[in-house]
């Protein structure tokens, strides 16, 4: 035991002795959160508008007033030549530009055919579509203030979009969740493969495995510093998540820390299972990037809604552990639901776990090849 | 007992054949030699040994447990020294030591004994991280840390590789009081003049043994006629010897060249060399060292 303990110690010294690794190990979870939290978001401020209105009446000026005061929009311009449109969008100023139809209050009130076009630039599909649906519905609830002001029988389509659970479409509120599994899988999985990968490419692995110390107890004292670590970092990103970008934690503490424990297992778990397949630093490195990394950024869910993948895409995001753990951790930080919620995603990362961890102990060696 | 003992140890990597057949017995308390150059199979005998690779096939057993079967046991008792320094560099010099007497349950105190000679040269600079040491100082450190639970056989491979020539003799000074101590120890070294400082020697090369003796066996049976020749022109005079037909080798020797000769006089030879155009001719017969057994070995196989 004391050996053991000597040999934590010792991986620590390593740990605190290295500038680089303390920087990935303590600010990057943080650099990472606070980014995806306020600059990486899919929320929309202030998104300038354009309006083309050849009516000039009291419909298309009231609709114009509702959207240019909601906190979504800000009018940046009348155009007066719908060939300007083009060019409006091409200088890149603004991000929508609203196009009514003539006559559109008489049109409104007599013919029921007055139209509305929302433009908006497609080569960034989210935005766009996030844009005019918001446009859409200040025009909506125009109508439904019409209905109320005009007496008019309420047979009209009325469109009403209730956002369950993100009111204020905080986009952290999707990402808050990704950034926790990718800092879990950065610290569990990549710093530990790289930690073994380091003693075996600088010899000393060489050294201490001649010595009377079991090779499976060398490599976990070499887990559990980063166990300890990933722990405290799961607690700042918690921490940061309330204060910083004011994402109450709605559902159970313990049932979120349970949570974290078992990805934490799958990682550590898949960290090991590399190590154990390569004796270099920089492979280590790669495939936890190329095979870790970038599958629980891109298939998660995190960057992109698994539903819009092709299926091959869909099928391999089955298995990349963050996905269960975001939607799991969505389910009870956000939601506030209880583990009969997340049973599915617990038992799926609970095999996970127990697949890799018997997968790396028989990977394991006790020599050299 | 042997204390060491191989019997036919063969191991290849892909096509390449690191070990094709070795086999030797070590006594208890010898200092056994592994001379050859770099690439001759030394590391890879040594990593079967320390139970760190297997063999293809043969066997092997270390103070009387086999390599594959009682790995465990091996590494419990034996200290081994890889040829590259392989401590913690970010650890001090006595943190590094404390983990390696922690983890053979021991503690530093205990043994001091075994490695007060060389640790007390380091000690002034224990706080210092082993990276930032000489060559020399990294060297001791890993034998003080190879030596810190009085293994019954030491592995030391290369152990002077890189190391100043005032250390190394300390070294050597150092494994023959280890000796007295009862420990047995294989030591590979592709230094030739380090080769009469060992009981017994192996000559290795391109994973053989060519040969198996004493140091001073070895040197007496070389039977061939030798001489050490100079000339002013050094280089000139190489060739000129290799294109003499009564010379049978010829090989570059620090600032000499020694050559074997049959059928040919000192006198001979002189005129031969003169013939060529060379001035300040010195031709001594003279006493075969280990480097010059080992190529004439290697020549023949």
């Amino acid at each position: 035991m004391k050996k053991f303990l000597v040999f934590i110690q010792k991986e620590f010294y390593h740990i605190v002795r290295d500038t680089w690794t303390m920087i990935i190990l303590l600010v990057l979870p943080i650099l990472m959160t606070l980014l995806f939290g306020f600059g990486i978001s899919t929320e929309i401020k202030n998104a300038k508008f354009a309006v083309y209105d050849p009516s000039h009446d009291l419909a298309t000026q009231k609709i114009i007033d509702k959207i240019k005061t909601s906190d979504y929009f800000t009018l940046e311009t009348y155009i007066d030549d719908p060939a300007d449109i083009e060019t409006i969008f091409q200088e890149g100023k603004i991000a929508l530009v609203i196009v009514f139809s003539e006559q559109f209050y008489e049109n409104m009130l007599h013919t029921g055919d007055a139209q509305i076009l929302l433009i908006a630039d497609g080569t960034d599909p989210n935005t766009a579509s996030t844009l005019t649906s918001y446009a859409s519905r200040l025009v909506a609830s125009y109508q439904q203030d019409q209905m109320g002001a005009t007496g008019m029988p309420p047979y009209q389509i009325h469109t009403e979009v209730k956002l369950l659970y993100n009111p204020t479409l905080k986009g952290s509120y999707n990402t808050v969740p990704g950034v926790m599994g990718m800092i879990l899988m950065l610290i569990c999985a990549m710093m530990t493969s790289v930690s073994i990968a380091r003693e075996k490419e600088l010899g000393s692995m060489e050294v201490i495995l001649v010595s009377p110390m079991p090779p499976l107890l060398i490599i976990l004292s070499k887990v559990i510093p980063y166990f300890a670590i990933s722990i405290v970092n799961f607690t700042t990103v918690l921490l940061l998540s309330v204060y910083a970008l004011e994402i109450p934690i709605v559902g159970s503490l313990f049932l979120l820390y349970g949570l974290a424990l078992l990805f934490i297992f799958v990682s550590l778990a898949l960290g090991l299972l590399i190590s154990s397949l390569v004796d270099k630093q920089i492979v280590a490195l790669l495939i936890s990037v190329m095979g870790l990394l970038l599958p629980t950024v891109l298939l998660s869910g995190l960057m992109f809604p698994i539903e819009n993948m092709p299926l091959l895409l869909q099928g391999i995001a089955q298995i990349v552990p963050a996905k269960w753990f975001i939607v799991a951790v969505k389910n009870v930080m956000i939601k506030g639901l209880g583990i009969t919620s997340i049973m599915k995603e617990l038992v799926v990362l609970g095999a996970m776990a127990v697949v890799l961890i018997t997968l790396s102990l028989k990977k394991f060696k006790i020599r050299l090849d | 007992m042997s204390s060491i003992s191989v019997n036919n140890i063969k191991r290849n990597y892909g096509k390449v054949e690191a070990l094709k057949g070795v086999s030797f017995e070590v006594e208890k308390g010898e200092i056994f030699g592994i001379i050859g150059p770099d690439g001759a199979g030394k590391t890879t005998l040594f990593r079967i040994l320390t139970t760190l690779l297997l063999a293809d096939s043969g066997e092997a057993k270390v103070d009387g447990n086999d390599v594959i079967k009682e790995y465990k046991d091996i590494r419990k008792k034996v200290g081994y020294m890889p040829g590259r320094f392989s401590l913690y560099q970010d650890l001090s010099v006595e943190e590094n030591l404390k983990v390696f007497a922690t983890i053979f349950n021991t503690t530093i105190e205990e043994n001091y004994h075994l490695i007060e000679d060389i640790y007390k040269q380091i000690e002034p600079f224990k706080k210092r991280r082993a990276g930032a040491l000489s060559g020399g100082m990294k060297q001791k450190l890993a034998l003080s840390c190879a030596l810190i639970h009085e293994p019954t056989v030491l592995f030391l491979d290369e152990p002077t590789t890189g190391v100043d020539p005032v250390s190394r003799k300390e070294l050597w000074i150092m494994l023959k009081k280890l000796k007295k101590e009862g420990i047995t120890i294989l030591v590979s070294t592709p230094y030739m003049d380090e080769a009469s400082l060992c009981d017994r020697i192996a000559l290795i090369q391109d994973g053989e043994f060519m040969k198996i003796d004493t140091p001073e066996n070895i040197v007496n049976a070389f039977d061939s006629e030798l001489w050490s020749v100079k000339s002013s022109n050094m280089s000139g005079l190489l060739k000129d010897l290799r294109a003499n037909n009564k010379i049978i080798t010829s090989f570059a020797f620090g600032d000499t060249h020694h050559v074997t000769v049959k059928g040919l006089s000192v006198e001979e030879l002189k005129s031969y060399l003169v013939g060529k155009g060379h001035t300040s001719i010195e031709i001594n017969s003279i006493k075969a060292s280990i480097e010059d057994c080992f190529l004439e070995l290697s020549k023949s196989s």
